[in-house]
């Protein structure tokens, strides 16, 4: 676990809560829930899958590039990244089709597929990456030349860790922001606090690509 | 083009959307019933009080063929782009979609550039909708959290099965027909939804065969015409329960559903009833899981000398009310109804939907009575209270007297000579004609209106 560096856990719980924060990446249903049922219980029961689905999505990303480290050498991999992070970020500026999928009955099932699809299309676990992979890399460097990389490393343990940490940060702003909304503010700000974050988005995948490039 | 905020005319829920500011404008489709020499068009009606152009056609946007029978439409975005499983807060209200019912073609018109000067920026040709859906007559157009949707009253060689089919909010491409399995259902006229139950309902009035030649009286006869509504599953696409009034309730048209989305229930217009020619409003409901309808108003026909009548009715000595349109107050509390045939518009509390309370009345037009607006009060006016539109705050209500052309040559024979009116609604029920609002507009005959930011029927909700 020691081969994030010291920056890198704050830098995972931050992409957490900058996940955390998109009213389309979670919190919003969930306060869409307590409204339908009337009850904050709602909101909080919502929160579970939701969770859980990012966490999946972020996971099974880290859980695929382990797994391709043991085919591919690191450097690679982080091109393969970031080559996939700049693609994704441009489609996105181009293609403007929104995320659709689901209604608003739905159960725990439904609600973890439906954030764990959200999570996956908005490519969330790619954005982790390159912060895992440069941890692996860095952790690499004073022990040789062989190809270190997490999987050989640590197991999987730094990929779940960086799936918890992160995760932690996306659902502490997730439930902080839904029952905020929920008990307190009401959802009259989203018409003003709404910012268009999937420009914002795109940028920040295109941005981690170059960065994964050159670092 | 995205915006960086959400469209200032989205509002998460129907009570904050009662807080919108007034319209300016109102669109409002005009059918050129001079014959077909001349297009149809959409017309822009300036609805500003304080404007000296107040209760006039300002604009006029003439369509690029003839024949189209425009009749009604509606935006390519509104407040269903904030549900939480499909957000899109960042498209622009700007677009309306504008089929002609009898050529099956769909404008897409721009009104940003100038409010007032509506532009065509895309024509879909019947042949693109017939290939991309086997649907034609598109009907009724709703912005959804996933795209635009239109039900279509038949297929493509005029007969059924009539549907709903998707056209995409950006590229403004026809997606395709929407149903997986329709079940029974056969005849299509109007939709709405529950968002919060990811539940359709729609409902029956006959196929472009059955009624492009106006009533057939032998259809009628029979109970022929539709009686029916259909709950559909909004996820799933498929068909749920049918829920018959019975073959006597004719022409089952306009849903109203709540727009509270955790109230399950709404109201449906009859126009009339086989056994007295009375017309009803429809209450659906939803309990433990199960759909049902109840009749919740009933209005009498009125006997009528029948030299006064059309050869139509002639027979039945009496006027029948002919609900033709319904609308609902944001708030749930007021359900608007037209009597096209009496030239009635009413006005019921539904706070209890199931049992309304009448709360005002309005005569003008009609078969028998030709009531005259207080700007006019001698000009007899024909036609009847018609298409129906409220403004969000429930404070302004506007209609106006053409139906269908086919229709209309039925029961107004004489030809309706057209009009638009304002009605003034007052807080706690009650309400009244605006004297400085008549738009008389003669042959070219006006149908549905749509308010600019938004009306009353034109968005719907995923948040309480």
């Amino acid at each position: 676990m020691t081969s994030i560096m010291s920056w890198g856990w704050p830098a995972l719980f931050l992409l957490g809560a900058y996940h955390g924060i998109n009213p389309g990446m979670g919190w919003l249903f969930a306060v869409a829930r307590g409204m339908q049922e009337h009850a904050t219980k709602a909101v909080a029961r919502a929160l579970v899958p939701i969770t859980l689905g990012h966490a999946l999505s972020i996971g099974l990303v880290l859980a695929l590039a382990g797994l391709i480290q043991i085919v591919l050498p690191l450097g690679y991999v982080q091109m393969v990244v970031a080559g996939a992070l700049i693609s994704l970020g441009i489609l996105r500026i181009l293609r403007r089709r929104h995320f659709a999928w689901g209604g608003m009955q739905v159960g725990f099932r439904d609600l973890t597929l439906w954030s764990f699809l959200m999570a996956s299309a908005h490519g969330a676990g790619l954005m982790v990456l390159p912060i895992v992979l440069h941890a692996a890399s860095t952790s690499a460097m004073p022990m040789g030349h062989e190809h270190m990389h997490m999987a050989a490393s640590n197991g999987p343990w730094t990929g779940i860790a960086a799936t918890l940490v992160h995760t932690l940060g996306y659902l502490s702003v997730t439930a902080l922001v839904a029952l905020l909304v929920y008990r307190k503010f009401g959802l009259a700000l989203l018409r003003k606090a709404w910012f268009n974050l999937d420009l914002v988005w795109a940028a920040a995948l295109i941005v981690t690509g170059c960065v994964a490039l050159v670092a | 083009m995205s915006l960086w905020r959400p469209d200032p005319t989205f509002y998460p829920s129907p009570k904050m959307a009662m807080a919108a500011p007034p319209e300016k404008l109102a669109y409002v489709a005009m059918l050129n019933a001079n014959g077909h020499k001349r297009p149809d068009a959409l017309g822009v009606v300036d609805v500003d009080p304080a404007s000296t152009g107040y209760g006039r056609l300002v604009g006029q946007l003439d369509m690029p063929n003839t024949g189209d029978e425009l009749h009604h439409f509606g935006w390519n975005a509104c407040s269903a782009s904030l549900c939480p499983y499909a957000p899109h807060p960042h498209i622009e209200r700007r677009y309306l979609i504008v089929p002609g019912i009898n050529s099956s073609r769909i404008h897409i018109v721009d009104t940003k550039p100038d409010p007032k000067k509506p532009q065509i920026v895309k024509v879909i040709e019947p042949e693109t909708l017939a290939a991309r859906t086997g649907y034609a007559s598109p009907h009724t157009i709703h912005c959804g959290p996933e795209g635009i949707y239109s039900s279509a009253l038949g297929a493509t060689n005029g007969d059924g099965p009539g549907g709903i089919f998707v056209i995409d909010h950006d590229s403004f491409d026809i997606l395709g027909k929407w149903e997986l399995d329709r079940g029974p259902q056969y005849l299509a006229y109007d939709f709405g939804w529950h968002l919060g139950f990811d539940t359709v309902i729609t409902s029956e009035w006959g196929t472009p065969n059955m009624v492009k030649h106006g009533i057939n009286p032998e259809i009628l006869l029979k109970g022929g015409y539709g009686h029916k509504l259909h709950v559909w599953d909004l996820r799933k696409r498929r068909h749920l329960q049918e829920l018959d009034l019975g073959a006597e309730y004719q022409m089952a048209l306009e849903l109203r559903p709540a727009h509270d989305p955790t109230r399950a229930y709404g109201f449906l217009g009859v126009v009339v009833s086989l056994k007295d020619l009375s017309a009803s409003i429809w209450l659906w409901h939803r309990d433990d899981g199960k759909w049902s309808v109840k009749k919740v108003i009933e209005i009498p026909a009125e006997p009528a000398d029948p030299e006064k009548l059309p050869p139509l009715l002639q027979g039945f000595k009496a006027v029948p009310p002919l609900i033709t349109d319904i609308n609902l107050s944001l708030d749930d509390r007021f359900l608007y109804i037209s009597c096209w045939g009496t030239g009635e518009f009413l006005q019921y509390d539904v706070s209890d939907p199931f049992h309304p309370k009448k709360t005002g009345s309005i005569h003008l037009g009609g078969i028998v009575r030709h009531a005259a607006h207080p700007r006019a009060p001698k000009t007899e006016l024909n036609g009847g209270p018609q298409m129906v539109e409220l403004s969000r705050d429930g404070k302004r209500i506007y209609f106006t007297n053409s139906l269908y052309s086919p229709w209309d040559a039925q029961f107004y024979p004489e030809g309706v000579r057209s009009w638009m009116v304002k009605v003034d609604a007052k807080p706690e029920g009650g309400m009244e004609l605006d004297p400085k609002f008549f738009l008389e507009s003669g042959d070219l005959r006006l149908h549905q209106v749509r308010l600019e930011g938004g009306d009353t029927s034109s968005d719907s909700y995923c948040y309480s």
